[in-house]
């Protein structure tokens, strides 16, 4: 393993952050630590850094105990939500500013910058300062330095939280090349189901500093462990005494003998899906996901009544 | 209209309070070019130019120190009552330097606490030591004063990157939290040194305003106002040389201030 993080909590005042936290990663895997905001997977990522300190338990970088010691001897790269780029200086001292501090001779540090500003796609803006590029660049910057000290581990604090939908999704992609490139092992905390289905290998969900499942993408997703997995990896919805998703209710003109009756509310076009949302009779919301050319089919219109049943439906006991 | 005759306002108050009295004083010593440059260049008013720019870079030098670490503490500092410590830095502005010379002369006093050096030959007051530390009391806020907002705006999240990629502490601040706060640092440099030469007060009390030792550039002037006999022109020639100083640095501060981050 390349990460092993053993039993750790940590309280601010009477906040627990986490409570009893065991995960492992593997080398050269990339893991997400997925939970809405408050669940504590900041704070583990931090206390992994040595940017926090835990109350209880330990953890091991490289089969290393590395638990009390400060974050210069931990070899690890760290990349910030905000980029936490040296304003005052150019990209080209950013990405140098690790290797400048180990003393590496001046020749050898050009060719790695260089080296490093061609695989973040920043060749030729070396000069420039951080005020001077776009919220993208910037983080790239930031890997870029955080991959410079060569660490044995690779941490990303919701790296792109700060950017607009669409850079976040190249850049999404992108690290997903360049981690099966070079093979480092990672981890990213983020409060985005999609982003961490699509970047990682394995995902670890928390709520309230704990760890609510540890799993693949799709495991999570098609096997949840519990309500709380269920509702935040992917929408669901309660039906009866278990939850089901929108792609897996079946839309029907006529009732037959277990569907429900429900009035369309709106019908949402998304491209090829179509995202109806439905009132059934007590009031309560839930919504369908459907291709475009059933709905079309079927002529669904906001005010119609139609009739929904579960294909698939998940209870927990 | 209206803000026609705002800006006539503001600037008429300008003109009547500040540039008035300072282009009286100029004309005034234009009038006795000779009479003036006499007075400059008297070897006691050297040596108060001398003594007020020593005393000036001493304050400078430990305010600038201690203005940092004390910045440092009441931002990132995790210690009780650093809100006691930021309100207390503020104490010089709102004493009045006479009070301030005087609880200095009432601690070095010979039966004062620290009497001590005074009663066995180690001379702090009427001598330089006394006047350095009135004007280190006096200009001790402006470092901390610049430096603090400067610090919060900042953050630590650079701090933290440079300790991920190995800086140690020292090298931190050297390269990463100085150059961070180094336009405050500056501005604070410049505050610090306009004060310190002007100061007056405090020194007046202290110094023994004894000439050609212990007299400073203002008490020079004082001096010169007081026992004129009626040649007015030594008086005007010394603080002409002060309030070009003033104006320099003043033109300087302008001139420091980066584009981008000042109002």
């Amino acid at each position: 393993m390349s990460i092993s993080i053993r039993r750790i909590t940590k309280r601010f005042d009477d906040f627990v952050a986490l409570d009893d936290v065991s995960v492992e990663v593997a080398r050269g895997s990339l893991t997400a630590l997925l939970g809405p905001s408050g669940s504590g997977k900041s704070t583990l990522l931090r206390i992994v850094a040595g940017l926090e300190t835990a109350d209880e338990g330990t953890v091991f970088i490289d089969e290393k105990n590395v638990t009390g010691r400060p974050p210069q001897e931990r070899g690890v790269g760290f990349v910030f939500q905000h980029y936490a780029a040296f304003k005052h200086m150019t990209v080209y001292d950013n990405v140098a500013f690790g290797l400048k501090i180990r003393k590496r001779p001046k020749a050898e540090i050009a060719e790695r910058v260089a080296q490093l500003l061609k695989l973040v796609q920043l060749e030729g803006l070396a000069k420039r300062y951080p005020s001077q590029l776009s919220g993208g660049q910037r983080q790239r910057m930031g890997l870029a330095r955080a991959l410079a000290i060569d660490p044995t581990v690779l941490l990303l604090d919701e790296p792109f939280g700060a950017l607009d939908a669409r850079v976040r999704a190249e850049l999404r992609e992108w690290l997903r090349r360049l981690h099966d490139e070079t093979h480092t092992t990672t981890v990213i905390v983020t409060h985005d189901q999609e982003e961490a289905m699509e970047v990682a290998d394995n995902v670890a969900v928390m709520s309230n500093g704990r760890i609510e499942q540890v799993g693949a993408p799709r495991e999570v997703y098609e096997e949840p462990a519990n309500e709380f997995v269920m509702t935040f990896v992917g929408q669901a919805h309660r039906v009866g005494d278990g939850f089901v998703r929108p792609h897996d209710l079946e839309v029907t003109l006529e009732p037959n003998g277990s569907t429900r009756e429900v009035m369309i509310d709106r019908v949402v076009h998304l491209g090829f899906n179509v995202r109806v949302d439905l009132v059934d009779r007590d009031g309560a919301r839930l919504s369908v996901q459907t291709t475009r050319d059933r709905a079309e089919l079927l002529e669904l219109v906001a005010g119609q009544i139609i009739y929904v049943r579960p294909t698939r439906h998940t209870t927990f006991t | 209209m209206g803000r026609l005759s705002l800006r006539f306002a503001a600037l008429g108050y300008l003109t009547l309070i500040l540039i008035g009295p300072l282009v009286m004083m100029v004309w005034r010593t234009a009038e006795d070019v000779d009479g003036a440059w006499t007075a400059i260049s008297d070897p006691d008013t050297l040596s108060a130019f001398k003594l007020t720019l020593m005393v000036t870079a001493i304050a400078v030098v430990v305010n600038t120190v201690f203005g940092i670490v004390c910045a440092l503490v009441i931002v990132r500092g995790d210690i009780r009552g650093r809100g006691f410590l930021n309100a207390f830095v503020d104490l010089p502005l709102s004493l009045s330097p006479v009070i301030v010379g005087f609880s200095l002369l009432t601690l070095y006093g010979l039966d004062g606490w620290l009497g001590w050096f005074q009663r066995n030959g180690y001379e702090i007051l009427f001598a330089t030591p006394s006047i350095v530390l009135a004007t280190i009391f006096v200009t001790l806020p402006f470092v901390v004063r610049e430096v603090v907002p400067t610090l919060r705006e900042v953050g630590t999240e650079q701090e933290q990157a440079a300790e991920t990629l190995g800086a140690s502490g020292w090298q931190t601040f050297w390269r990463i939290t100085l150059p961070c706060i180094r336009w405050a640092v500056i501005y604070g440099v410049v505050l610090t040194a306009a004060r310190g030469i002007g100061e007056f007060g405090a020194v007046a009390v202290v110094s023994g305003n004894f000439a050609g030792e212990t007299q400073t550039a203002t008490l020079r002037v004082e001096d010169a106002y007081q026992f004129a006999y009626g040649n007015y022109a030594p008086a005007y020639g010394i603080s002409f040389v002060l309030a070009a100083t003033a104006v320099i640095i003043l033109v300087a501060m302008i001139l420091l201030q980066p584009k981008e981050s000042r109002h």
